[in-house]
């Protein structure tokens, strides 16, 4: 029998108001697979990825997350969301909490993890991002690359099963993208399931195994990463691309 | 004017109950407040138009008229409908739902402060709506409200005198008393003069120690509003704002 997807969005439409943001998107995701969602900006990318953790539940389709519809109920959507770690463009760190107590704050208050066990695998998390010296400082002491790779930190220490990056790092400086880049790449290649939000080519050429391609809300292109780069895409999504790599 | 009258006064039994009234008004009313305060503010935060529309009607009533009718009102009103009250619960109760309408302003403008951001990324933890609120945005609305807080905290010391009118023995009755029975006004309102200084200098100092215990370590190297500042009234010429983001 056929192992299911980690992650299934069948048909998910997604309408604010009057506005339909998403249409009948689908679309199905291995364990261990890395897939790198493009397209322009409105086209609805960060949306789809809100629908997969039901932090936008979706107003048609479903989301089955391990063979289970987890769009059917939205009221567990709390447990769901532990095993799917989430990264935003905008890091939002807890301004009120230090390095380390942002990444034990979920582990204690919703595994119930004590405060020395959460304080351990803090530490390692931020071994892991490759700053472990920054335990102690709060957001705002940190550099953009710091904070983003503290939320990846903060992500990971609910052990989820999967990733989900929305473009992040579209909020930072150009020399500190690569610090960012570099521990989600560790992450893809030590078999971390990623959906990525970004439009960082180099990135998608390193680690993803597929890159999706949205416009107007559909999912115009879904290639395996060595046919999109070898240039097996159609027409529209090449358009895109000589944009964004000019 | 005589100094050694108005120690008297100051140590004299009556003044003394007068000030503790004073203070257990302040302090019971305040902690009414802040409950009625944080149910409203929350309450306004659900999208529920029934429940806005009630909350409006409070605000609108206790906003709109003065604390001194809402004294008179529960004390004077509520008996005919066969509602009798202590005065000091009278008291008690106009004041904290008085106060109650200011905090929710207050707090739901910290609530409101905090980015919405913050409360995606903790949902996207697994962290439930309520331990969202009770780990990441009521920590970061305190710092917000903190100092709106303790103005609050001495104008209700200030206006806690008006219950005087209802007969509670608080400070200004008993001074007021005192100084018609004796005829040395001078002296009887010297000595509840000081004792109202006495006690919103304390609330000062302990609004200054909470705010400088809920500032992070970070701030520990820029000065936090000196004391000095504090007592003379000056404005905080940094406010506690959350950065953009």
């Amino acid at each position: 029998m056929k192992e299911p997807k980690l992650i299934e969005a069948i048909g998910v439409d997604k309408q604010f108001g009057d506005t339909k943001v998403l249409r009948n998107c689908s679309l199905a995701v291995d364990v261990g697979e890395t897939v790198v969602l493009i397209g322009p900006s409105g086209s609805g990318k960060s949306t789809f990825l809100r629908c997969l953790n039901l932090l936008e539940p979706p107003t048609g389709g479903d989301v089955f997350f391990e063979g289970r519809n987890i769009t059917s109920d939205l009221r567990h959507a709390d447990r769901i969301r532990r095993d799917i770690g989430m990264v935003f463009q905008n890091f939002e760190l807890f301004q009120h909490l230090t390095a380390a107590e942002n990444i034990m704050l979920a582990p204690m208050r919703v595994l119930g993890l004590c405060t020395a066990d959460a304080h351990d695998l803090a530490l390692d998390l931020l071994k892991k991002v490759h700053i472990p010296e920054r335990s102690d400082h709060y957001p705002d002491e940190l550099s953009g690359g710091q904070q983003q790779r503290v939320a990846i930190a903060r992500a990971l220490a609910m052990r989820p099963k999967m990733m989900l990056y929305d473009e992040p790092t579209s909020a930072l400086d150009p020399e500190m993208i690569r610090e960012v880049l570099d521990v989600m790449a560790e992450l893809s290649a030590d078999g971390m399931t990623s959906i990525c939000v970004t439009h960082e080519m180099g990135f998608a050429r390193r680690a993803a195994d597929r890159i999706i391609f949205m416009e107007d809300g559909a999912i115009i292109e879904n290639a395996n990463a060595a046919d999109f780069f070898g240039g097996l895409v159609n027409e529209r999504t090449q358009r895109f691309l000589d944009q964004i790599l000019h | 004017m005589s100094f050694e009258l108005v120690y008297q006064y100051l140590v004299s039994q009556s003044f003394i109950s007068g000030a503790w009234m004073t203070l257990s008004i302040t302090v019971v009313s305040l902690f009414f407040g802040v409950i009625v305060g944080l149910i409203i503010a929350l309450l306004q935060g659900l999208k529920f138009a029934p429940v806005n529309w009630l909350t409006l009607i409070y605000l609108w009533l206790f906003r709109g008229t003065p604390v001194l009718f809402q004294i008179i009102f529960i004390y004077n009103v509520l008996p005919t409908f066969g509602i009798r009250l202590s005065a000091f619960l009278s008291a008690v109760i106009a004041l904290s739902l008085n106060e109650g309408a200011y905090m929710a302003e207050i707090i739901r403008s910290g609530l409101q402060a905090v980015r919405k951001g913050q409360r995606t990324a903790g949902l996207a933890l697994g962290m439930t709506r309520g331990k969202v609120m009770r780990y990441i945005v009521l920590p970061q609305a305190a710092r917000i409200v903190l100092p709106p807080m303790g103005n609050q905290t001495i104008g209700m010391l200030k206006t806690s005198a008006l219950v005087s009118v209802i007969a509670v023995e608080e400070l200004l009755l008993v001074a007021n008393q005192t100084a018609s029975a004796d005829f040395r006004y001078f002296e009887a309102l010297t000595a509840a003069g000081i004792y109202y200084l006495a006690l919103t200098s304390v609330f000062m100092v302990g609004q200054y120690l909470m705010e400088r215990s809920l500032e992070p370590k970070k701030r520990r190297g820029a000065a936090p509003r000196s004391l000095m500042s504090r007592l003379a009234g000056k404005a905080n010429p940094k406010p506690v704002a959350e950065e953009g983001p």
